[in-house]
């Protein structure tokens, strides 16, 4: 039977609660009758049935571009740069994607006498990655073949021998990269595309490059002109990145991008959290037995162990599709494959937005979702999961469920713990915030050290989350949190509710007594095609 | 007799005259005591209404000040003297100038024979035409030897010095009513022994009974046994200090019991022969001696009763220092007595100290217009009371004060008006029983609590506790000294001071009103002394408001203000919670395969409270003993190792609150320094958070670590040496730095800067921290990551090397 597409659900009568997501737990909520409707994903795409030749034939057949093994040569210099820990979520089980193509690549590579052979993984301002979580991305023979002689490592752009500056846009904008992989005779770049912000020139003109560059795009002003930043399109912040992809494909190294794309079977179509994926009314007794069990132990369990549980979770995705070649022929032809996974076709918008967030996000993989990681993932990420218009009407209200812990990870987020409690506790005002602010903390010799040698997120990245939501914040007329501790979620600049019901009477002083709501159903994520 | 050539006697029949103001123009008159609140109202009523006379004041010198020093620091800057201020800018000539003039300061002291004046004392005592000895040990709990001394023997020694220099001045000697000693009924202005109560004492031999027990007490102190456990209390109060300071903290409870001792033996002393304490037991006898002594030194003595705020001059409410009721008043205020001993129906003898003045000034001039025909007769006694002619029963007088507190309460810290318990008069003996078992319980619970190795806001909690026993133990002090004054039921006729009275003319009268008749009890305490008590206690007498800043914040501005020079850290429990115990388990069992790690973790845990024991008795002893395990360590490996380290270990159990100090500390300019007795390459990666880094070192020998240390570690006072050594290298005044620290070890380190802060504090130093008023900050592990119980290192797999 082929998977069903997305749809949208008017909630009546014998509409059952709904699911939503809420950290590391759920809660169903009964949305009112006759002005709601529930947007629901498309069912899991199938996968592809033999991942490793489809890559094989794609590096054989790329698009615009000679065939892998055309270009490698003896004696050249080989980088393959690859996805760090933020893609897929949540990660997905052994094998990876990344290591089944970089062991593709790495054969290419060897038939052809290449030696000179360095692996980078393409973070960013993003936290080093640890041994275990390289091993899982690239599998423990790449691991164990390159990163004891040092050929195996995780990008540096706080090191300042290991950068290079490729040139500037006409828009006058550093175009940065990793040393290494600049002055690579090929570059290859190994992309696992989640959702449609994702690949393109972002790969390699964000992932390897470091603050001089990214400052350029990674900037308020950017990001509330990106409606959506999902939306390639319409997103100033790929506008941005495409300028700097065409001065590297002029004065950078060759680059040889590979991008794949997965279906969005993250919880599984049968096993324990399977209900996550069905729609409320066909789950079964097993299904409803499950999740009220669920419930009731995750409820007597301490935080840390329903984290542990929860970031234990490893999805089935499967490959839907693999491209390779030349960045932006081969975007084109992932982003159509992600749409077909994600799209779902949406009419008008609505005055109230409700979402339940789930514990993961890119940037707390084996980790704590602090206040700013939720604002980011809520107001961020699924607020733009949107294409044409946003979901909620401008002067609307968002309502997002989470518990919103005051809690953070020493070690991965210390520049969070700072922003929260000397910026957040000051202004939320994006603008402001970036102006007072982002350049001391970008600057910051401790925060610099941290990103280097220990595995924390660099100094500038909780600036980052903030503008990733200033889009949502400019156009959002109140953010309400439903069962979020009410001290840090006002330190976010919202307002807390201990109910749905508490939460859509305190909306209704900014859009009325009988407002339309929409839920935005997940998991697993959908991108709104709203007209 | 030189210089008591006096103005001829007049007949005072004009109602305009000023019979004493004319009686003491131009005489010399020598006061002692003239920096206490008696002597002070004393001096500023002699300079303002008796224009033309002078002033010679005994003072004694302080440690470090001049006598004149003190007279001008601790008299005249009082603010009794703002109306001669306002007077002295008036006429032209300035207040200093015309103290200049009128006044002179003698160094001098009336617990040493001679009084030891120089040539020019003597002269000026020689010279004066009155001496009014008012120089007291008043503390009713005084050391006995020091009240036999100052109270007993000082007027005698004045007496003597007089005859010494042959001459005989009209001497005015200050005493007390309560001389007649705890007894009810009548106490007459007669001689001391002239009371048929009164129980015959050698004074001589009470002399030399007190000196002997202050050599005896003190050859005590010094026996090896006492001072074992001297030293003993001194690290029970201070935990690991270092050497010099618990030396100083050892002396110093060593001095404190040798007084104890003899505190306690004045108390008992005085009771066993029918006085309520040392005070009035010396003062008695201070007048038989005087009685014996005085020879031709024509001698008047002086009794006032309780002198309370004045009535009118210089001011109405006009109070020097925290005396005897204003301490009970406040305490009772504040809701620390629950009750108090008492007769309801009793006298309490309060006399304003005004009156007191006048009294004295008046029986002065009395004398200046009709010497005595012969000087050696028996002082002649002035009783200055209020109990027989104007009675304030004990009843009225907390009825006003509990009523006024109803309707003026003090805050609490938490802005709330505390409510005044009712009083009920009970016995002595049941108010004392009750107050000790709430003492004995909290000083239980306490001990209880100090054993246990608290910190941070449990030591608050434990510190709170401290401060709790400390209002208990205040208020058993308070009933034990005063209570018996609130139980007396002694009335002190007054009849020669209403006589002297009524001889006056209306203008002396008026001017120098010590009529204890006129006044009104009701209006006095509610409007003139209780607002004045509560002014002077600085008493918390509105809720605070939110625009103020907290105290806290303020703090905190202080040690974050760009003034500052440099900020030092200590770094466990100060910045993270781990120690060298826990960085040294995680090194060694970076390495250890499963079945090793396992041995390694019983053999450490086996270890623990040798370990613990030998840390609190001395860190650098412990330090070194402990960091002989690092023997042999290959110093490559160690560096890659704690390079891990800092992610494994140190970041999650750091304070980041803690670290973000740090970097304010930078941001403010302030060098920063991490003072700590860990390894230096075990804190090798927190480098970049500080400016500078002082850290134990050990010895390297072929490219291994030798278990070694190059020098000291910086712990107790080698950490506050390294840190005046710091200071000066970079030309920094200690005094504008701050230190961060957390327990009673580091005491020296804190001490060492202007600005210390307890971070943590574990329960010793919570205490101290608040005596002090140091900032306390609670510094706190990221909240909601979960740390493993052992600090062990997950097995170790390839390094991840970089390129």
């Amino acid at each position: 039977m082929a998977p069903r597409p997305g749809f949208v659900l008017e909630v009546d009568g014998s509409t059952p609660p709904i699911l939503f997501h809420h950290g590391e737990g759920f809660r169903l909520e009964r949305l009112p009758v006759g002005r709601s409707r529930v947007i629901y994903p498309a069912e899991p795409l199938a996968g592809l049935k033999d991942p490793d030749s489809a890559i094989r034939h794609a590096l054989e057949h790329p698009y615009d571009s000679d065939p892998l093994s055309a270009l490698l040569f003896a004696g050249m210099k080989l980088t393959i740069a690859f996805d760090d820990v933020s893609l897929p979520l949540p990660p997905m089980r052994r094998p990876d994607i990344r290591q089944r193509v970089i062991e593709a690549v790495l054969d290419a590579a060897a038939a052809a006498g290449v030696e000179d052979v360095e692996l980078i993984a393409a973070l960013a301002l993003h936290r080093r990655m640890t041994e275990a979580e390289l091993r899982h991305a690239v599998g423990d023979r790449v691991y164990d073949a390159f990163a004891p002689s040092g050929k195996l490592y995780n990008h540096d752009a706080e090191d300042p021998e290991g950068m290079v500056i490729i040139g500037t846009t006409p828009h006058g904008e550093d175009v940065q990269m990793n040393r290494r992989a600049a002055e690579s005779d090929l570059l290859v770049y190994v992309n696992i595309n989640l959702v449609s912000m994702d690949g393109g020139w972002k790969s390699t003109a964000t992932g390897l490059s470091g603050y001089t560059a990214l400052r350029h795009h990674h900037n308020v002003r950017t990001m509330q002109a990106s409606k959506s930043f999902m939306d390639q399109h319409r997103s100033e912040l790929h506008t941005s990145n495409w300028r700097m992809g065409k001065v590297l494909r002029e004065q950078g190294p060759k680059i040889f991008q590979i991008e794949t794309t997965v279906n969005n079977n993250s919880f599984g179509t049968s096993g324990p959290l399977s209900f996550l994926q069905k729609r409320e009314w066909e789950w079964s007794g097993k299904d409803r037995a499950t999740f009220v069990g669920m419930q009731a132990g995750l409820k007597r369990m301490p935080s840390g162990a329903r984290r542990k549980i929860f970031s234990s979770w490893e999805a089935p995705y499967e490959m839907t599709s693999v491209q390779a070649g030349d960045v932006e022929s081969v975007h084109k032809v992932t982003t159509e494959h992600v749409y077909r996974q994600h799209l779902v076709p949406v009419q008008g918008q609505t005055d109230i937005l409700t979402m339940g967030l789930p514990y993961i996000c890119p940037y707390n993989v084996n980790s704590i979702m602090n206040p700013i990681l939720v604002m980011c993932l809520g107001l961020g990420y699924f607020f733009n999961l949107y294409r044409g218009k946003p979901l909620v009407r401008e002067g609307g209200v968002l309502i997002m469920s989470h518990p919103t812990p005051w809690e953070f990870h020493p070690v991965h987020h210390p520049s969070y713990i700072d922003f929260f409690e000397q910026v957040l506790s000051e202004t939320t005002d994006p603008l402001e915030i970036e102006a007072r602010y982002e350049k001391s903390f970008a600057e910051d010799e401790w925060y610099r050290h941290l990103y280097r040698t220990s595995h924390a997120y660099h100094g500038v990245h909780p600036f980052y989350m903030w503008y990733w939501g200033s889009h949502a914040l400019a156009h959002l007329g109140r953010v309400i949190v439903v069962g979020g501790n009410p001290r840090a979620v006002r330190r976010l600049g919202f307002m807390p509710a201990s109910s749905l019901a508490d939460a859509l009477e305190m909306a209704s002083d900014v859009v009325g007594r009988h407002p339309t709501i929409t839920h935005y159903h997940n998991p697993p994520v959908l991108m709104a095609d709203v007209t | 007799m030189t210089g008591r050539e006096r103005a001829p006697a007049r007949n005072s029949t004009a109602a305009t005259d000023r019979v004493i103001a004319e009686a003491l123009a131009h005489k010399a008159v020598f006061i002692t005591g003239s920096t206490g609140f008696l002597g002070t109202a004393l001096v500023e009523r002699l300079l303002r209404n008796v224009p033309e006379l002078h002033l010679t004041l005994l003072v004694r010198p302080g440690r470090r000040v001049s006598a004149a020093q003190r007279a001008r620091r601790e008299l005249f800057r009082n603010d009794a003297f703002d109306r001669l201020r306002a007077q002295a800018d008036a006429s032209g000539e300035s207040f200093e100038a015309m103290i200049e003039r009128r006044v002179q300061v003698v160094a001098g002291d009336v617990s040493v024979d001679g009084l030891g004046l120089d040539p020019a004392g003597r002269a000026a005592l020689a010279a004066a035409d009155i001496v009014i000895h008012s120089a007291a040990a008043v503390s009713f709990d005084s050391p006995l030897d020091a009240a036999v001394e100052i109270n007993l023997l000082g007027p005698s020694r004045i007496a003597q010095t007089l005859t010494e220099l042959g001459v005989a001045p009209h001497y005015i000697a200050v005493s007390t009513c309560y001389v007649a000693g705890s007894r009810r009924g009548n106490a007459l202005e007669e001689p001391v022994d002239a009371s048929p109560f009164y129980v015959q004492i050698n004074w001589k031999a009470e002399v030399a009974g007190a000196r002997r027990a202050r050599a005896d007490a003190d050859a005590e102190s010094r026996t090896a046994e006492r001072l074992r456990s001297f030293r003993k209390d001194a690290r029970g109060e201070l935990g690991a200090a270092g050497g010099p300071l618990l030396s100083a903290k050892t002396e110093q409870l060593r001095q404190r019991w040798v007084d104890d001792r003899l505190v306690t033996a004045g108390r008992v002393r005085a009771a066993s022969v029918g006085f309520p304490d040392a005070y009035a037991f010396t003062k008695a006898l201070a007048e038989v001696a005087l009685a014996e002594t005085h020879g031709a030194v024509p001698t008047t003595i002086v009794r006032p009763s309780i002198i309370e705020s004045a009535f009118a001059e210089p001011a109405p409410g006009w109070i020097r220092g925290f005396r005897m009721a204003e301490p009970v008043i406040i305490s009772y205020a504040r809701g620390l007595l629950r009750d108090f001993p008492g007769v309801p129906e009793g006298v309490v003898d309060v006399i304003p100290v005004d009156l007191v003045v006048a009294a004295i000034i008046a029986v002065a001039a009395e004398e200046a217009r009709h010497p005595r025909a012969d000087p050696t007769v028996a002082p002649p006694v002035f009783q200055v009371a209020s109990g027989s002619a104007n009675p304030l029963r004990y009843r009225r007088l907390v009825d006003l004060v509990s009523n006024w507190f109803s309707e003026h309460p003090l805050y609490d810290t938490l802005g709330q008006p505390i409510k005044v318990p009712q009083w009920s008069f009970p016995g002595r003996g049941r108010v004392e029983g009750q107050l000790r078992r709430t003492l004995n319980v909290v000083t239980k619970v306490e001990r209880g609590l100090n054993s246990l190795p608290l910190r941070g806001r449990q030591a608050e909690l434990a510190a709170n506790l401290e401060e709790k026993r400390e209002l208990a133990e205040r208020a058993m002090g308070y009933v034990e000294l005063y209570g018996k004054y609130a139980e007396c039921e002694a009335i002190y006729g007054v009849a020669r001071l209403l006589e002297l009275w009524d001889q006056l003319d209306e203008a002396d009268r008026a001017q120098f009103c010590f009529d204890p008749r006129v006044i009104v009890w009701d209006d006095y305490v509610r409007d003139t002394h209780l607002p004045s008590v509560v002014r002077n206690s600085r008493a918390r007498t509105a809720p605070p408001s939110r625009a103020t800043e907290s105290r806290p914040d303020r703090l905190r501005r202080q040690v974050l203000d760009p003034q500052r020079h440099f900020a030092a850290f200590d770094l466990e429990n100060t910045l993270i919670a781990s120690n060298v115990v826990a960085s040294y388990a995680w090194l060694a069992s970076r390495r250890l395969d499963r079945r090793q790690r396992l041995r390694f973790v019983a053999k450490t845990l086996a270890e623990g409270p040798s370990l613990l024991r030998l840390d609190r008795a001395d860190r650098s002893d412990f330090l070194r003993y402990f960091y002989r395990r690092y023997e042999g360590a290959p110093v490559d490996m160690m560096a890659e190792d704690s390079a891990e380290m800092l992610s494994e270990l140190i970041l999650t159990r750091a304070f980041p609150a803690g670290l973000r100090r740090v970097r304010q500390h930078r941001a403010a300019g302030h060098r920063t320094v991490l003072i700590t007795g860990a390894l230096d390459f075990v804190i090798e990666p927190l480098r970049p958070l500080f400016d500078d880094v002082i850290a134990a070192e050990m010895t390297v020998r072929n490219g291994r670590y030798t278990g070694e240390l190059t020098a000291a570690p910086p712990t107790g006072e080698t950490r506050a040496q390294a840190l005046f050594d710091y200071a000066a290298e970079h030309g920094f005044d200690p005094a504008q730095g701050v230190a961060y620290a957390d327990s009673t070890s580091d005491l020296p380190l804190l001490e060492a800067v202007g600005f210390p802060v307890a971070v943590n504090p574990e329960t010793r130093l919570a205490a101290l921290a608040r005596k002090r008023g140091w900032l306390v900050e609670h510094f706190e592990r990221a909240p909601g990551f979960r740390h493993g119980l052992l600090p062990l290192a997950p097995a170790h797999q390839t390094s991840l090397a970089k390129k």
